[in-house]
């Protein structure tokens, strides 16, 4: 199909292909929500049957980088939001600079992730032969807080007590915390290429009142992410969290 | 033919969508974002899986012409029927009509010149190409014995068959699927020409559109579920695997959350074609266009809350079971409507009885066979009596081939002349439509009396006394495959010396059918306008009939 501008051929007027995108993209999350749907139906029927190990797991996570990492995530949804409004009201620079800032807050969101990864492998806590819930409590690393530990210690034995598979259970609440903040992350780092797409755009000024449909449907999509994580959030960090 | 008016000799169109330079030779295949290009390349991707899928069939009814199993070793058995499902539902069932003729008619029907999104449409089909190669590669290295399913743990645990390429190959096709539904839906709402109303949709569309609901809400779900299964198998998780804590159970549920809804991907799009042909051919407004149009969203919409009918038997409780064996019944009534609905519109129709009509009626009856018999499975006591035998692979294949297959080769035979501008033989293509239908009940019918006696399906072996209605089956089952052959061989041979088609050889009504066959790239030299109502042959005088004479028969069509 031929392209006039940026008027595709199989289209009469540009608010049918902008209307045609957003209903495209739209739809594209609905399908989305079912797909992470699965793993969020999976995860709470186990959460219910071993809410024991499930609730250990939750507290191994390290809720401050959880936190900051919501809050940073939020805000880049925030500058997603003013890059859409500036290319819609026309103000070329604000989408550059907006658009960047959405960029870079996703990466330290990444970044954050990669810690938070790297601290359940020195943990044991991935999934697999070497996987030990009790080996952290009992050689903690330098710099951890060894009150704290005692704690974990002391509660993960009372755990073990009710729950003598708790490391087969284990497995399964970190087999799908690796899968949901994954799958998550990968979907964070397709709409991290979308961003770079986009910045390109900006700088050749493709953006305009008349014509800012991808600004607007990647925020469709980079929002929609964002909500995947005000989700995760809560589910993984939150629930049976006690100190 | 002798009912249709002569028509004048007529000329192929100098240019064309399959002559049309977009630059040279397999590049200009490979690379196109026609819809009606890419909906060949589909219906050659597609033979081919259908083609394997018949061999493993074939060889899955030599097996069983004695009772010790005649060809295979029973390991192998359980490979030949496994690849016969995945080939046959992932890659050829799911999409056969909608990527094959919603492809290319749907944009044509509604006067766009695309669908909303071409690139995507292209992707759609690399995504089907690669995941093909996988499954492919699944079945030349090892195999798959798990059964269509899938079920854990034996797919995630203890098969020894190349499980995980099949699974990837599966979870890519389904983004295939996705892609196809969401292009669809966007176009239908987005692109229809001025005056095509929602109302004036053709019912091939809205079949479509429910169909592409389903797409959209239903395959993510196995993609996530298939994807589970793979990490489980992979890096030894505890998913579904009771060992570890998982609940094989649950694989059911979302499997089945899934695979009863894509029953109604692979339905819909038949029913949608048949809708077409009746009226066509009946000559005839067809009968209760808004309910059959409603009840395609009803089988959508309903189809999502009955698939723990499958599970009757895993010991889900009593109120489950209830319940999803009373919606189980709810579908009955949308599908009821469609088949009164076609009935009513061949009621003092003027019907002739070319090709594609055999086939549509053909379709009717062995879906109403089909469907009827899923009563007896939905229905709580008789499902522990036929759960897992014959009786479900009869009742499946009366629904999946003789209402999918035969609604697909019937729109080959109703839409080949506006896809390749010529026609093919028509007796003999009458003569292939009865051979079909012939063969097919020979094969499937004894397979519900089997069942009802008692034998089970994936078995390799049977009682002697089963042995006179398997030959019967497998005696059926030669019959079965001339009856595709002939069409394949008649077809391509029409491509190239068939006689020139015209624009609208039956005629019809819709507006696929204003256009040149074949059509031009752009679809239509000018955006059309619509100005008439569905299957209204009466006031039509571009259709070339002669003038209605004032018919004894109530005006149904007009409500």
């Amino acid at each position: 199909m031929h392209r006039t501008g940026e008027l595709y051929g199989q289209f009469q007027t540009l608010e049918q292909q902008k209307e045609s995108a957003t209903l495209g993209m739209w739809i594209f999350l609905v399908t989305e929500v079912l797909f992470f749907g699965g793993l969020f139906l999976t995860y709470t029927i186990n959460r219910r049957t071993f809410s024991t190990a499930f609730g250990i797991g939750s507290n191994t996570l390290d809720i401050t980088l959880g936190a900051g990492n919501t809050v940073v995530l939020i805000m880049s949804s925030l500058t997603m939001a003013m890059a859409v409004w500036s290319a819609q009201v026309g103000k070329k620079k604000l989408v550059c600079i907006f658009l960047i800032a959405t960029l870079g807050l996703g990466t330290v969101f990444l970044g954050v992730k990669a810690i938070e990864y790297k601290q359940k492998f020195d943990h044991h806590l991935i999934p697999g032969r070497s996987f030990d819930m009790k080996y952290h409590p009992a050689n903690p690393m330098a710099g951890d807080d060894l009150k704290e530990l005692a704690l974990e210690k002391k509660e993960v034995d009372e755990a073990f007590a009710v729950d003598p598979d708790i490391n087969f259970h284990g497995q399964l609440y970190f087999s799908l915390y690796f899968g949901m903040t994954g799958l998550h992350a990968l979907h964070m780092i397709v709409g991290a290429g979308l961003l770079l797409w986009l910045i390109k755009g900006s700088f050749a000024g493709r953006f305009t009142p008349q014509y800012n449909t991808p600004v607007e449907v990647v925020g469709l999509y980079w929002h929609f992410v964002d909500i995947v994580w005000i989700y995760l959030f809560p589910l993984l960090y939150l629930i049976h969290r006690h100190r | 033919m002798s009912d249709t008016p002569p028509t004048p000799d007529h000329q192929l169109p100098r240019t064309h969508y399959l002559n049309a330079t977009y630059g040279s030779g397999i590049r200009s295949w490979l690379l196109t974002t026609d819809h009606k290009r890419i909906a060949l390349l589909y219906l050659c991707s597609v033979t081919v899986f259908f083609f394997i899928g018949g061999v493993l069939a074939t060889m899955i009814r030599i097996h069983l012409l004695t009772p010790g199993g005649a060809l295979v070793t029973p390991e192998t058995y359980n490979k030949l029927f496994t690849m016969h499902g995945v080939a046959m539902i992932f890659f050829f069932l799911v999409p056969s009509i909608p990527a094959v003729f919603g492809n290319f008619l749907i944009p044509l029907m509604i006067g766009a010149k695309d669908l909303a999104f071409p690139k995507l449409n292209l992707l759609s089909w690399y995504l089907y190409m690669v995941g093909g190669c996988f499954v492919l590669y699944s079945f030349s290295t090892g195999g798959l014995d798990t059964g269509w399913t899938f079920y854990t743990p034996l797919s995630s645990v203890y098969s020894n068959s190349a499980v995980t390429p099949a699974v990837i190959g599966i979870f890519i096709n389904g983004f295939s699927t996705i892609l196809t539904g969401l292009n669809f839906i966007v176009t239908i709402h987005t692109m229809r020409a001025p005056g095509m109303t929602w109302f004036r949709l053709p019912l091939f569309v809205w079949a479509h559109y429910a169909t592409s609901l389903i797409m959209v809400l239903a395959t993510p779900v196995v993609a996530i579920t298939l994807l589970l299964v793979g990490l489980e198998r992979l890096f030894h998780l505890g998913f579904f695997n009771p060992a570890l804590g998982g609940d094989p159970i649950l694989f059911q549920h979302l499997f089945w959350f899934y695979s009863h809804p894509v029953v109604y991907i692979m339905i819909l799009p038949g029913m949608g074609v048949v809708s077409e042909i009746i009226p066509t051919f009946a000559r005839k407004p067809i009968f209760g266009y808004s309910f059959i149009a409603g009840s395609s969203i009803a089988i959508a919409v309903i189809g999502f809350f009955v698939w723990a009918h499958h599970m009757f038997v895993t010991g889900e409780s009593t109120y489950i079971a209830l319940s999803f064996s009373f919606l189980s019944y709810l579908v009955a009534i949308p599908s009821a409507v469609k088949v009164f609905n076609w009935t009513s519109t061949l009621y003092k129709g003027s019907i002739s009885w070319d090709p594609p009509m055999i086939y549509a009626l053909g379709f009717i009856g062995l879906f109403v066979i089909g469907g009827l018999t899923g009563l007896f499975l939905a229905s709580l006591g008789l499902d522990i009596h036929i759960h897992d035998t014959y009786f479900v692979v009869a009742h499946f294949h009366y629904i999946m081939v003789g209402g999918s297959v035969m609604g697909y080769v019937g729109a080959l035979h109703f839409w080949w002349p506006k896809i390749t501008g010529r026609l093919y033989p028509q007796s003999l293509s009458r003569f292939a439509a009865v051979v079909l239908f012939i063969g097919f009940n020979l094969t499937f019918f004894p397979q519900f009396i089997l069942g009802y006696l008692g034998m089970p399906r994936r078995y390799h072996t049977y009682p002697p006394e089963f042995q006179v209605l398997n030959v019967l089956s497998t005696a059926g089952a030669s019959i079965l495959a001339l009856g595709y052959l002939l069409p394949m061989s008649y077809l391509t041979w029409s491509m190239r010396y068939g006689k020139v088609a015209g624009p609208n050889p039956w005629p019809a009504t819709g507006l696929e059918w204003k256009t040149a066959s074949p059509p031009p790239t752009e679809n239509f030299d000018v955006t059309p306008e619509v100005n008439w109502e569905p299957y209204d042959f009466k006031n039509r005088t571009d259709l070339g009939l002669p003038a209605a004479t004032p018919s004894p028969a109530p005006a149904h069509g007009d409500d």
